[in-house]
């Protein structure tokens, strides 16, 4: 009995020992694998630091207001996230590649929908940098023409302003993501409705002498009562 | 080649009835139908008075105007031709056309410059439909320069209320003067003439499709005469009317004037940055060029602008101005109404930073031109509170106060132009 025991133990450890001699292999090619994917990744995180500073993606970051928020967030720069970025899609691609080739049952069937959703992941994120960028410009200009104009609480719109494109682009980002796109689309609608009905409320009520004076100076044959909105009788040229 | 493809066929066909001329002057109108009569009399006195002997023509390239401006053009020199003692022994003839496009200052000079290249004029003047104190002078002062001495840009010098054309007198003027060594008091002209040369070489210049083309092409004009180191002169012309009701888009004057004045920096730093030799523009009959009687200016008003735009343009000046400019300003704003002063020295910076900012395009061009706006308004407060009791001749000295300071602080532009803050 005793020998029969020792027998299977043996056995036993024999297999296991084979087990992982056929095994070893396919974890030091993991390893390596996992490792020249590091270096590439480095490299190409270098490569991709160096373009994005001769292109001055970092100025560009400025204009959109990237680099506030970023700086807000006690982030780094653009151009330093974005080579992060490249680093770690390209070492998880190369991690994932090396956990296939250890023959896991099911896993190249996440390794498969992880690389499909590569690139609905870059198209959403140019859809967020490319929308901040819009948000930036538009509240700015927004900004700059409330204040010429010595409209009250300037600010106020032009944060308006940015906050319903940056509410649109991110419920574009989301539907590309497919990431809760129906609830994110439905809140998008509900906030942007509520908002423009806000302000068509304040419009009709606060602005329904202008509104008149605009359509009465725009379509009536009668020329509107006449207006005093010059400064002085200073002229400038 | 003038690029002939701004004139319509029949415009063609009325400039080749017309044959070649001498002097073509140019009256751009839109919607003048208030002015535009009396100027085209006084220009045709003038041609007939003083250049009998010379083929000439006035064209006008009209925007589309709906008040019947073309009618009284023509109207106008029916007129004359009829009713006139003055004896012309050449034909005056007289074209209106319509110019393609939206109305513009620029598309009207355009125009003025193919037909004035086709009809190969000698020399050409523009008139402003709005120059409602035109004399029949004003014209043999502006032209005989360029027929008899050679001159290739005649600008006018008018005597104008001592707070007119304020961003003319404390940015586009000292501006021009420190940056490019011109002192022409008048860069913006509404009535001018130059030489077939000077025109042809305009003409053929890229920038019909770009803004300048547009807005502000007689400033860019007189920019390209004095970096091409044109013969440039300026004529006393008089006082110049008023109109009844000035423009008041301040950001629209901006654009039109810093705007053009930083892209033409930016487009030719060899024609500022290195030192080069001061351009004479000497001044025919100039006389002190300020009038003094009272005008409604709201000075409240352009303090409350300056200090509501400081306050609410923070972020968009943090990233014009440099730290101890900002913070200047920002104290600035603090002052009440009587004690608030913006020096000529923090002016010029100001403006030299907002032309860097404007090069390096820290932000869009057109935002940093549009941000100058309620800062100009400072300005003009300080200006207005300068020269509130002063005589022609203090105010002329202040205004040379401004241009010293724009001077003086030139190695400061040249040290933001490329560097940092």
């Amino acid at each position: 009995m005793w020998s029969n025991f020792v027998g299977e133990m043996t056995r036993a450890a024999d297999e296991i020992l084979k087990g992982f001699a056929r095994f070893l292999p396919r974890i030091l090619e993991m390893l390596v694998i996992v490792l020249v994917g590091w270096v590439i990744a480095i490299l190409l995180r270098a490569i991709a630091r160096s373009i994005l500073k001769i292109a001055r993606f970092d100025k560009l970051s400025e204009h959109t207001g990237a680099t506030q928020l970023l700086r807000g967030a006690a982030l780094p720069s653009l151009t330093e996230l974005t080579s992060r970025f490249v680093f770690w899609i390209a070492w998880l691609g190369f991690i994932l590649l090396g956990i296939s080739v250890l023959g896991v049952a099911g896993f190249d069937e996440h390794v498969a929908t992880f690389i499909e959703f590569l690139p609905r992941l870059v198209v959403s994120l140019f859809i967020l940098f490319f929308g901040l960028l819009a948000a930036s410009f538009f509240s700015r200009a927004v900004l700059l023409g409330a204040v010429n104009a010595n409209l009250s609480s300037p600010r106020i719109i032009s944060w308006a302003v940015r906050t319903m494109i940056i509410l649109f682009v991110v419920s574009m980002a989301f539907e590309e993501l497919s990431i809760s796109s129906r609830t994110v689309v439905v809140a998008f609608g509900m906030t942007f409705g509520a908002l423009m009905f806000g302000l068509a409320l304040a419009f009709g009520l606060g602005g329904k002498d202008l509104a008149r004076r605009y359509l009465e100076k725009r379509f009536g044959s009668e020329p509107a009562e006449e207006q005093h909105d010059h400064e002085d009788e200073l002229s400038p040229l | 080649m003038p690029d002939e493809s701004i004139l319509s066929d029949e415009f063609i066909r009325e400039l080749i009835n017309v044959g070649e001329v001498d002097i073509l002057v140019g009256v751009p109108t839109h919607n003048d139908a208030r002015t535009v009569g009396q100027v085209v009399q006084a220009v045709r006195a003038g041609l007939l008075k003083y250049f009998p002997r010379a083929r000439s023509v006035i064209i006008n390239a009209d925007g589309g105007s709906r008040d019947g401006t073309r009618d009284l053009v023509c109207a106008a020199s029916i007129n004359d031709t009829v009713g006139s003692n003055l004896p012309a022994l050449r034909t005056l003839h007289s074209i209106s056309t319509q110019y393609e496009g939206p109305p513009a200052s620029g598309t009207a000079l355009h125009t003025i410059l193919a037909a004035a290249d086709l009809l190969q004029a000698k020399a050409c003047a523009v008139i402003s439909p709005e120059s409602t104190s035109l004399e029949p002078e004003w014209v043999e002062r502006l032209l005989r320069p360029v027929i008899r001495e050679g001159v290739d840009l005649v600008l006018p010098v008018y005597r104008r209320h001592k707070f007119d054309g304020m961003l003319i007198r404390n940015l586009v003027y000292p501006v021009t003067r420190a940056v490019y060594g011109c002192t022409v008091q008048e860069p913006y002209p509404s009535d001018y003439a130059f030489s077939s040369n000077l025109g042809s070489n305009f003409l053929n210049q890229d920038l019909w499709t770009q803004e300048q083309g547009r807005h502000g092409t007689e400033l860019w004009l007189t920019l390209a005469a004095i970096i091409g180191r044109y013969r440039i002169y300026q004529s006393f012309l008089g006082t110049r009317g008023r109109l009844e009701s000035p423009p008041s888009d301040l950001v629209k004057a901006m654009r039109e004037t810093a705007g053009l004045l930083f892209c033409s920096m930016d487009c030719y730093p060899a024609a500022w940055k290195d030192s080069r030799e001061p351009l004479p523009a000497p001044c025919g009959g100039c006389q002190p060029a300020v009038s003094l009687e009272p005008m409604r200016v709201n000075r409240k008003r352009l303090h409350q602008m300056f200090t509501f735009g400081i306050s609410q343009l923070e972020p968009v000046f943090s990233s014009i101005l440099s730290t101890p400019t900002h913070e200047e300003l920002k104290r600035l704003a603090t002052l009440p109404e009587n004690e608030f002063e913006l020096p000529e020295p923090l002016w010029a910076r100001t403006v030299y930073e907002f032309a860097a900012a404007y090069h390096r395009a820290v932000i869009g061009r057109d935002h940093v031109v549009q941000a100058l706006v309620p800062l100009f308004r400072g300005r003009a407060l300080t200006f207005l509170t300068e020269n509130r009791e002063a005589k022609e001749s203090e105010i002329e000295s202040n205004i040379d106060k401004v241009c010293h300071a724009f001077e003086a602080e030139k190695p400061y532009l040249l040290q933001v132009w490329d560097g940092g803050k």
